[in-house]
């Protein structure tokens, strides 16, 4: 029997339509469970793309370290030894770090609820002011909306200049006043805005960020007398390094440099992007899993269904197959038949449950786009793989399905089904 | 055509086995019209299905166009049915969601004939019982004389040598019992063996000959 010919598939349509209702309820489970897979496994892409997005769209491979007390005498230090960090670090870690694509020392001041420490004109603001390095940006992402980022030869000249958030801007400046080439004061000291940015994030963190002014890093360390000091690091890690790599060597080489105890566990604060979306991935692949499993354990009670189904119509259909064999029908030809049958009835409830769960899955999405819903649940949506790997699950347990009702039918001898 | 010497058969029904055949001896030379008598309970019915290779025998041989049929694998069965034999039964087994036509062509489709050719070969088959109209009607819009010429004509399609026919008016009046006959009788003057199992004995006097059963037993061949 080759399948592209017309009539094992006319007499399939035959077989099905003779009991379209019974033949819709059984097959019915097998769309369930697919249906079911997509659905859950899309829902818990859209928490992972919610909860990810709501950490803000920052990026992945990113980590930051800092100065702190030490906790443990090493070379003739004592404990509580405060540990500062300086350009020589990052200096150091640049030419020693294999993990690294880039370090950027930062420092700052005022911030989150502090006093007003920025003035133009009369007017004046309260805003987070930092000492940036050009390769920052790639660290921590902004959208630059007028004029320019900091660069290396504003590092170099200690240039007076300023990059200022979209809330700074406001804070400071009318609605039409010209913003770049202005002078603002921060701390008293002079500075020429010269570009303007908003975050990519969203929600309290994007107002922190826009709430922030870029100076040079040379020229914020010289104007605000911050001398060598570094408040803390950026790093950037390389895309095939795992952040708990990463970060680990940093510290051992920064521990080495500043003479900290191997062992001790204080010494360095760190923060690492990198790990928490890593475990966050861990976290949600995990439930991918498990959605895929339970899914597929509906999936497996609907395939029953199919079988249980095929088992009746065999028995039903005994004297027809014995017929069939005493017209000449080999058993191959009875095996294919029933088999045949079977995946045929699974494949197409299950895409039909397929088909139902992308289209679910699409209209909540496009209603959540539309009621503008920025929360952690957002563009719930499946993968190629998931939905080809389901599939072919799906056909594989059809085919298993199909052994026993098939073996049954083998089973059938002419002269059983013609005895009357 | 068809020789059988010392075939038995037995049956095991719970613990006992019951011999149904208990060495039948008999022939049919090609292009013979035979009937096949007894009582039931005779051994006919398992006979018919013996020469139909639908099921084994026990012990003797059974020669089927000069070919031994001992130890036939279900395959092989399959095959020598297709290209040998045709059967007509009393409840006429015609699938039910099949069309007339469709029906008939069913053998051909087992034989991998080409579409068309098989259409064209149905057509012609039921033409040739004069069933043409009713092509496409489905076995239970059909009377049961008209029933038992569509499976005539699908014991027909694959052009067999032998055509087995198991009570084939059993099921039906007396007035389409002799329709269905003459048919028998016209196909087997065009040149088709046929064995006919009955229980009637005015359809056997149509017939050739007559062997008759009794007790797993031939009785009687009849005149040759």
């Amino acid at each position: 029997m080759r399948w592209w010919e017309r009539d094992p598939w006319l007499e399939l349509a035959q077989v099905f339509l003779r009991n379209p209702f019974r033949t819709f309820l059984s097959s019915l489970g097998v769309g369930w469970g697919l249906f079911m897979i997509l659905i859950t496994v899309g829902a818990s892409n859209g928490l992972e793309e919610g909860v990810k997005a709501d950490m803000g769209n920052r990026v992945k491979n990113s980590a930051f370290i800092w100065g702190k007390s030490t906790s443990m005498a090493y070379k003739g230090y004592p404990r509580k030894r405060k540990i500062e960090l300086t350009s020589s670090d990052v200096e150091y870690l640049v030419e020693n770090a294999t993990t690294l694509q880039a370090v950027a020392p930062r420092n700052q001041l005022g911030g989150w609820r502090g006093e007003n420490n920025v003035t133009h004109d009369l007017k004046s603001a309260a805003c987070g002011v930092f000492g940036d390095v050009p390769v920052y940006k790639d660290i921590d992402p902004v959208i630059v909306t007028e004029g320019r980022y900091i660069n290396q030869r504003d590092l170099d000249d200690r240039r007076k200049v300023a990059v200022i958030g979209t809330r700074v801007r406001q804070s400071l400046f009318s609605r039409d006043e010209e913003v770049l080439g202005s002078h603002i004061q921060i701390q008293g000291v002079n500075f020429t805005v010269v570009g303007v940015f908003k975050s990519q994030q969203t929600g309290e963190d994007a107002e922190e960020s826009e709430n922030s002014i870029f100076t040079p890093y040379t020229t914020f360390n010289r104007a605000f007398h911050m001398g060598d000091k570094v408040g803390w690091l950026s790093l950037l890690i390389k895309e095939d390094v795992r952040g708990d790599t990463a970060v680990a060597e940093v510290l051992r080489l920064l521990k080495a440099q500043k003479s900290v105890h191997p062992e001790d566990p204080r010494g360095f604060g760190e923060w690492s992007m990198a790990e928490i979306h890593e475990e966050m991935s861990t976290v949600f692949r995990a439930f991918r899993w498990v959605s895929f499993v339970f899914g597929g354990l509906a999936l497996f009670a609907g395939v029953i269904g199919i079988m249980n189904i095929m088992l009746i119509t065999v028995k039903e259909r005994t004297r027809e197959l014995g017929v069939r064999r005493a017209l000449g029908a080999t058993p191959a030809n009875i095996v294919v038949q029933i088999m045949m049958e079977t995946l045929t009835l699974t494949i197409l409830a299950g895409l039909i449950g397929g088909i139902f769960g992308v289209f679910a899955l699409d209209t909540l999405d496009s209603f959540l786009v539309s009621a503008e819903d920025n929360g952690i649940f957002r563009h719930p949506h499946i993968t190629l793989d998931v939905l080809l790997n389901a599939l072919m699950t799906m056909t594989i347990l059809g085919a298993l399905a199909g052994v026993l009702p098939a073996l049954r039918a083998l089973r059938i001898q002419p002269v059983d089904a013609l005895r009357t | 055509m068809i020789v059988l010497n010392g075939v038995t058969k037995s049956y095991l029904t719970g613990s006992q086995s019951l011999q149904v055949l208990k060495g039948v001896d008999l022939q049919v030379s090609a292009g013979e019209l035979v009937a096949i008598m007894g009582s039931s309970g005779s051994g006919k019915s398992t006979l018919l299905n013996i020469l139909g290779l639908l099921d084994a025998y026990d012990g003797g041989n059974y020669e089927l166009d000069g070919r031994d049929m001992s130890g036939l694998s279900e395959r092989r069965a399959a095959e020598l049915r297709r290209e040998m034999l045709g059967f007509v039964f009393q409840s006429f087994n015609l699938i039910p969601f099949k069309s007339a036509a469709e029906n008939v062509a069913l053998p051909l489709y087992y034989k991998k004939v080409a579409r068309k050719e098989r259409e064209h070969r149905s057509r012609q088959l039921l033409e040739r019982v004069g069933l043409l109209e009713w092509a496409h009607h489905l076995p239970s819009q059909l009377s049961g004389g008209q029933k038992q010429r569509v499976a005539i004509a699908r014991a027909l399609a694959a052009t067999p040598r032998v055509i087995l026919a198991d009570e084939p008016t059993g099921s039906l009046d007396s007035v389409t019992s002799s329709e269905v006959i003459d048919l028998l009788k016209e196909l087997n003057s065009e040149g088709t063996t046929m064995v006919v199992v009955t229980h009637e004995s005015d359809i056997a006097a149509e017939c050739g000959r007559t062997i008759r059963l009794r007790d797993g037993l031939v009785e009687s061949h009849g005149h040759v």
